[in-house]
Order: C-alpha cells, then sequence, then structure tokens
C-alpha cells in the first residue's frame, strides 16, 4: 500500500505537529487514514467522528490548511509521498488533538430568532404552499460541521467579534426563519439587527467551505442584507410602510 | 516519530514560494498572528493576484480613455459611440478639457464599486480582507460594513437604480451602430456594441439588489397574481445571479473592448468592416 506522511497536531494550544508515515489505499478519506493512525500508532489521538458519510458534521478539521470534513476528502487526491497536515479547526477552543469545543455556536442558537409562526385561520390551521417554503429548504441541508463558522474572518481573524457576530451558520437559521411565509415576529423591522450581519463583507468563503454546497453568501447573507436595508437605508421604503404601501412581505 | 514545532511547519510550506517571513531567531511569536499565515499548500494567491490585476488595468484603461483623455481621442466615427459616451452629452458650456464620459461614469461606477461580487474581488485582492480562505489577514481589528466608511456598501440598491437607466441607453445606442446615413448596415463594432449591450443587460438584470427587488423581499409567492408573476421573474433573475460573477467579468471586459475599438477605427488604426464601406 501507498505511505502518506500525516502531521498531525498534538495536544492543546501549547501542543505540537507530530510526524506519522501512514499507509493507505486510493478509496478512503482521510478519516480513514486518521483511525489507522490511531489503531496503529497513536492510541491516544482525540478526533471527534459519527457517521463516516458527510451527513453528521462531526469530523470538521482543516487539511492542508483547507477547513474540510475528513469523511468527504478523498485519498485519491493525493500521491504517496505526500505531506498531509491535518490540524483542529481554529477558531474554537482547542480541547485536544483534532477535537475543539463548538459551544459557542449553541450559544448562538440559542440567541437568534425562532420560529413564531401567525395566528391559526380561522379553521384552526395553518396554510402554506410548497412553492413559499422551497427557498428555507435549502437550509435545511445544513449538517452544524460548522466549517462556516470555523472558516470565516471576521471570527478566525478577530476572536474579540464573536459577541457581536453569529456567523454564517445562524445567518441561514435567520434567513429560514425571516422568509417563512408563517412567521410572525422576525419579520419585523429590527428584528435583524444585532447580530453581525453587517460584519460580513460577502467573501464567500462560508459557501466555499460548505460540504452540503448551501449557497449561504447569495441565499442566505446578502437576501438578508437586503431585508435590513430594507428597514435601515431605504427611504423610498421607509415612505412606503409610512403610507402603507410596498410592505406585502 | 519525528516531532516538528507548529511554526517550523508553517515555515517550510511559505518556503515553498520562496517566501520568507521571518527570520528563525523571531519566528516563535512574530508568525503567529501574521499576515498570510496559513497551512493551506495550493496556489490560494492566485486568484486574487490575477482579479487585481484585472481590475487594476481596466481602472487604469478607463480612466485615461474616458476621463483623461476624452476630449482629445475620438470616441465617435459612423454609427458607433464607445458605451463609456453613451448617450452624449453635447454642451458648449463646460470646458473642453472635461470629458463627457464623466456625466455618464458616476452610473457603471457606483454600481460595480458597490456590487456584491467585486466587494468580495476587491476586498479579497486589494484590502487583503482576507486574501483567500482560511489565510490570516493583516488586519489587527475588523468591523466590516457596519461602521464608516464601508457602511457606505449599502448604497448598492441606488446604484442599481442608477445602472437600470443604462440598459435601454445602451441597447439604444447597439441598435443605432445598424443605421448609418440613410442605410441599414452592419459592421464588426455593430456585433460588439450589441454584445456590450447584451452582456451588461446579464449583468444588471442579475444584480442581488435587483433580485431582492422584484421577489426576494417576498415571503409569499402566492397570495396574489401579482406575486405570481414576481415569482417568475425571480426566478429569471435568480439563473442571472447564478452566474453573476460570469457576467460582471464579461460585462466589464467587453465594455473596455468596445471603447478601445471605436477608438481605433476613429484613429484609422484599423478597418471597421462592414456594409457600408469607410466612414471617412
Amino acid at each position: 500500500m501507498p505511505i502518506v506522511e500525516l502531521k498531525v497536531w498534538r495536544g492543546g494550544d501549547d501542543g505540537e505537529y507530530q510526524t506519522f508515515h501512514v499507509e493507505y489505499d486510493e478509496g478512503e478519506v482521510i478519516l480513514d487514514v486518521v483511525h489507522r493512525l490511531q489503531s496503529t500508532q497513536a492510541q491516544d489521538l482525540a478526533v471527534r467522528w459519527n457517521c463516516k458519510a458527510g451527513k453528521c458534521g462531526s469530523c470538521s478539521a482543516e487539511v492542508n490548511g483547507k477547513p474540510s470534513l475528513m469523511c468527504m476528502t478523498r485519498m485519491i487526491n493525493f500521491t504517496s509521498g505526500d505531506v498531509i497536515a491535518i490540524s483542529p479547526m481554529k477558531t474554537f477552543p482547542l480541547i485536544k488533538d483534532l477535537v475543539t469545543d463548538v459551544a459557542w455556536n449553541y450559544e448562538n442558537a440559542r440567541k437568534v430568532p425562532h420560529f413564531k409562526p401567525k395566528e391559526r385561520d380561522a379553521d384552526g390551521k395553518h396554510r402554506m404552499m410548497q412553492i413559499d417554503i422551497e427557498r428555507g429548504q435549502e437550509f435545511h441541508q445544513c449538517i452544524e460541521c460548522y466549517l462556516c463558522q470555523n472558516v470565516c474572518h471576521v471570527i478566525r481573524d478577530h476572536p474579540e467579534n464573536k459577541e457581536n457576530f453569529v456567523g454564517p451558520r445562524f445567518f441561514i437559521q435567520m434567513a429560514q426563519v425571516n422568509m417563512h411565509p408563517l412567521e410572525s415576529v422576525s419579520q419585523k423591522p429590527d428584528a435583524l439587527e444585532g447580530y453581525g450581519l453587517d460584519y460580513c463583507n460577502i467573501t464567500k468563503c462560508c459557501t466555499d467551505v460548505c460540504p452540503a454546497g448551501i449557497k449561504i453568501t447569495d441565499n442566505a447573507i446578502i437576501p438578508l442584507k437586503e431585508r435590513l436595508i430594507d428597514d435601515k437605508f431605504d427611504p423610498l421604503r421607509w415612505l412606503g410602510r409610512k403610507i402603507k404601501i410596498g410592505n406585502s412581505k | 516519530m519525528k516531532v516538528i514545532n507548529k511554526n517550523q511547519f508553517i515555515i517550510t510550506y511559505f518556503n515553498l514560494y520562496g517566501v520568507k517571513l521571518v527570520t528563525q531567531s523571531t519566528q516563535e511569536e512574530s508568525l503567529l498572528n501574521r499576515y498570510g499565515k496559513t497551512l493551506r499548500t495550493d496556489r490560494w494567491w492566485f486568484e486574487p493576484l490575477l482579479v487585481g490585476i484585472g481590475l487594476f488595468l481596466f481602472i487604469m484603461y478607463s480612466t485615461v480613455s474616458a476621463a483623461i483623455l476624452g476630449n482629445y481621442w475620438s470616441y465617435e466615427i459612423g454609427p458607433y459611440l464607445s458605451p463609456f459616451f453613451e448617450p452624449l452629452f453635447y454642451t458648449d458650456v463646460i470646458p473642453k478639457w472635461v470629458s463627457p464620459a464623466i456625466f455618464i461614469l458616476w452610473a457603471p461606477l457606483s454600481f460595480r464599486m458597490t456590487c456584491y461580487y467585486y466587494r468580495r474581488a476587491y476586498y479579497r485582492s486589494y484590502f487583503l480582507s482576507p486574501p483567500a480562505c482560511a489565510v490570516r489577514e493583516p488586519a489587527n481589528s475588523y468591523a466590516g460594513e457596519s461602521t464608516v466608511p464601508l457602511i457606505v456598501q449599502n448604497i448598492h440598491r441606488f446604484a442599481m437604480y442608477g445602472a437600470l437607466i443604462f440598459v435601454p441607453i445602451l441597447w439604444n445606442g447597439a441598435i443605432r451602430s445598424f443605421y448609418w446615413e440613410g442605410e441599414i448596415g452592419i459592421g464588426v463594432g455593430s456585433l460588439i456594441l450589441t454584445l456590450n449591450a447584451f452582456l451588461l443587460s446579464g449583468y444588471t438584470l442579475g444584480c442581488h439588489s435587483f433580485r431582492h427587488l422584484v421577489g426576494g423581499g417576498l415571503n409569499s409567492f402566492t397570495g396574489s397574481k401579482y406575486q405570481v408573476i414576481r415569482k417568475k421573474v425571480w426566478d429569471m433573475v435568480s439563473s442571472l445571479n447564478a452566474h453573476h460573477k460570469k457576467w460582471a467579468w464579461s460585462s466589464l471586459i467587453i465594455v473596455g473592448f468596445s471603447d478601445l475599438y471605436v477608438h481605433m477605427v476613429a484613429a484609422e488604426w484599423i478597418v471597421d468592416f462592414n456594409t457600408w464601406g469607410s466612414f471617412f
């Protein structure tokens, strides 16, 4: 079997890269090789994983500096003798080896608006059409791997912004709720303020790394920015709201 | 088992590009937050470099051609008028050194400067914010578009209103280029100006703000016939928007080339093949 040179981060913040030579097969993924390393040379290597099918979002890491799911990074892209650096996600506090503490995301999940449906119809039912909720269904594909949060330079390079910025993963959650035809609360003016939408400078790294292929920037962040502009910066919209026209969301 | 230091590893990768950032004696501390820090081994710098050069060349060319040499380099020949000067403002009031293009260029300039695609492009290439994904940016603090001056980017929808006006104006110029001295005809210039109008339409009508305006701001597409129509328009704009980057670059290149072509024909550097014969 061919052999690659793995440089794997070991330890906590004061850890170091350790070099291993591990056999691999062309049909494998990085996670297979990490498992082989764990079973043969580094039994105490900490690595978080679950489904090994790109659906659970557990094995997020950085492979040669690129935020990726280890289970979706194919070994066929490497050749024998290649050096592969495997690092934990940089944006989150490191626990050990390749495992980080992503609890900041859970705090944001509680912070952003949640779905609060309008009053039911007179017959006690909620009604909505498939065509109206299709947009939000793209966002259901999110597997919460937090690679988009990890790559976003707003917090990756400036951790001080974590207080004011919920990140791309929660912008799609906000978009999902805000665009819902039955939503009642988050569509009000000012409801989008305070989550750091205006920190995003749409450099699209979140979209680039999303393993679910969600067009985070084009379909969630920019539409939300435009809705925020409706409420904050567009005097024509403001006038329209005052005289009750053109506000048919 | 060989153990290497985290920062030594970073140095190794930078040296693959022939770039030595710091001396060995200072590497431990100074590399931690230094610009360009990354473990990426691909050519991440190539796209921002290419985009930066491309935008720089266009800005230089358009400034010289339209703003500086406006009245000193003929921009009109036969039925062809450079798109930088469309529609042409004839006036004796303004002095000759003031190019008529400055009455036009504010619209496309403000539209492209605040365009969501171009923002991505120049934030990466010129502001290095970030230069590429997962590559450390040089700034020590960051507030994005939440404060002055970048909060001004929110004028994009107003720039879009201005740019929309120029879509029919450029089509008018393209159609006019098929008519010369009472005779309908066709020339290479006519085709170039028509392609310019087509690509600029695709770019303008695929704009994210326009997408929001036509239907993206709605939460229901089924409440009325009006909303159903807006959904159909939104779908069409969305399909253009999916390739906004391609429309942005192709329309940028063709508008510059159209201007250059008209100048070259007017200066008799090249001959325009057409059905009318010579314009001179």
